[in-house]
């Protein structure tokens, strides 16, 4: 077997590790292993929990490939802001609320080992919410509007209408004080 | 209102008759972002700015915030930043800001706004004595109601989203300020910290990340923010303190039995020191007043004491004692300076009494 990453020597270190759930094998030679501190456990470590980022996908395509992903990945850039993959690891922040879909697939791993869930329980900003919850109720009444009229249901479309109606003055109303 | 006017209102104006003995305050803060404007540790200065338009006049027009102190970072001095440290009501980092930040406070200290710290929004609520509870609610009801006029940024699978993926989730973070002189003097206070590391809370020292444990003085507060409700996280440190208040409580009463000269001496020390002293440093002036307080505890020194002892605390730190004095201290002339205000207010605090036994 040779290094995955020089394609030229044999592979004597062989790293196996679960990324999200899915097994990720590396096999890289004496030298490989040494310049990417594979076999420093410390700084392996360190960068596996706290760096997070991109540190796995490298290790899983070396940069000697000339396959265009590794670039993609490393150019990873947030359009809203313009925050790099880069820049996280080099602050170990997010640039705006925009990054968290930006680099979706690179922080749960980060997030999974700090936090007790990779889900939000907790409290809701309300009024966001209840905007949503309306507008979402709003589709649902209109098809099902659409329905009726289709099926010439007209007592059941004019019950319809009244509720959204009665929906749209709720989204109009003012806000609470 | 002027600083000057804000600060020199007591510290004793926050709620009286919240005593506890080990533990000297509460404090919740959360963690909000708005909407579609890039964190501000990332943001160029006209994105704070503008963030800073939007936020602080909502903030302003809290109900809370009725007769509130409120002003930019850049228009305070050194001093009065460094004041606002010392009191916990703002944050190391937010005093080493300037241009583009601001904070807004209420006139008795409880509520504490920091517009454009690392994040958009970090909001406090912090009380004397071990009421964890009712400071969330305090900080809760303020983030609801800025909820309705502020577009927060907001994910229905990650919760609040902040600029360090620590505080993703609630943004919640909950702590506690213990006084554990027994257990220090019992040489436990490590083990204690160990376990409650393995539990996933932090132990720090008296401002927070990065500091030294001074006066006895340790931070207890949860780490992680995602995957759990407020309610829990909250549940769980209240448990880990009430085991913290237990073993404190067993380490003074051993003491107390077992070591009662050791005692008897520190608090003997502490007294004769603070009462004499011409100089002093400020973390040895935490150390003895920690004793004190100890002392009062244990039935030394009369309880009518106490407030004077919590205030020095606070008052022989560095720029609280620099606000008393016209000119720029020098450390020594700091030194002195403490040591005559310790004197001065402890002038008649009797000797201490042999202590009774720990109830």
């Amino acid at each position: 077997m040779v290094c995955d990453a020089c394609q030229t020597n044999p592979a004597t270190v062989y790293l196996t590790q679960i990324v999200e759930g899915k097994m990720q094998k590396v096999n890289l030679c004496d030298l490989c292993a040494k310049a990417k501190k594979v076999l420093d456990p410390t700084g392996f470590q360190l960068a596996d929990l706290l760096l997070g980022l991109g540190v796995n996908t490298e290790l899983e395509k070396p940069q000697v490939e000339t396959a265009p992903a590794p670039v993609e990945v490393a150019m990873l850039k947030c359009p809203a802001c313009g925050f790099t993959q880069a820049d996280f690891k080099k602050t170990q922040r997010m640039g705006c609320s925009e990054c968290y879909e930006t680099f979706a697939d690179s922080i749960m791993a980060p997030l999974r080992s700090n936090h007790k869930g990779s889900e939000h329980i907790g409290k809701l900003p309300a009024r966001q919410f209840r905007r949503v919850e309306a507008q979402r109720r709003m589709g649902a009444l209109q098809s099902d509007l659409a329905k009726a009229v289709k099926q010439e249901d007209y007592e059941g479309a004019a019950q319809i209408r009244d509720a959204i109606r009665q929906l749209e003055s709720q989204l109009n109303a003012p806000r609470a004080a | 209102m002027r600083f000057s006017a804000f600060i020199s209102g007591p510290v004793a104006a926050r709620p009286a008759g919240t005593h506890h003995d080990i533990v000297i305050s509460s404090r919740v803060r959360l963690a909000r972002n708005v909407k579609a404007h890039p964190f501000p540790g990332w943001a160029r200065k006209a994105d704070r700015l503008a963030v800073l338009e939007v936020v602080k006049p909502a903030v302003e027009a809290l109900p809370q915030m009725e007769d509130a102190f409120s002003e930019y970072l850049q228009d305070l001095s050194a001093t009065e930043k460094q004041i606002l440290v010392e009191r916990h009501l703002i944050s190391r980092e937010h005093a080493a800001k300037s241009g583009g930040s601001a904070v807004v406070m209420n006139r008795e200290q409880t509520l504490s706004i920091m517009i454009n710290e690392e994040d958009h929004l970090r909001m406090q609520a912090i009380q004397p004595g071990f009421q964890l509870k009712t400071v969330f609610k305090s900080i809760d009801e303020v983030d609801t109601r800025l909820e309705e006029k502020l577009d927060y940024a907001f994910s229905e699978k990650l919760g609040y989203l902040t600029a360090c993926l620590t505080n993703v989730g609630t943004g919640m973070r909950a702590s506690a300020m213990l006084h554990l002189p027994a257990l220090v003097l019992d040489d436990k206070v490590n083990q204690v910290i160990q376990a409650v590391n393995k539990i996933g809370l932090a132990v720090r020292g008296l401002y927070g990340e990065g500091s030294e444990a001074m006066g006895n003085l340790f931070q207890i507060s949860n780490q992680t923010t995602l995957g759990e409700r407020e309610e829990d996280i909250l549940g769980r440190l209240n448990k880990v303190i009430e085991q913290i208040i237990e073993h404190e409580l067993n380490a003074r009463a051993a003491l107390l039995q077992r070591k009662t000269v050791t005692l008897l001496d520190q608090v003997g020390r502490a007294f004769g020191i603070l009462r004499h002293a011409h100089s002093i440093t400020s973390k040895e002036a935490l150390n003895l007043l920690s004793f004190i307080r100890l002392g009062i505890d244990l039935g030394s020194f009369p309880t009518g004491h106490r407030q004077q002892i919590d205030d020095l605390f606070t008052e022989t730190q560095p720029a609280h004692l620099q606000r008393t004095s016209p000119t720029k201290l020098q450390a020594e002339d700091r030194d002195a300076l403490r040591a005559e205000t310790i004197r001065r207010k402890l002038a008649d605090l009797p000797a201490p009494e042999p202590p009774r036994a720990a109830s």
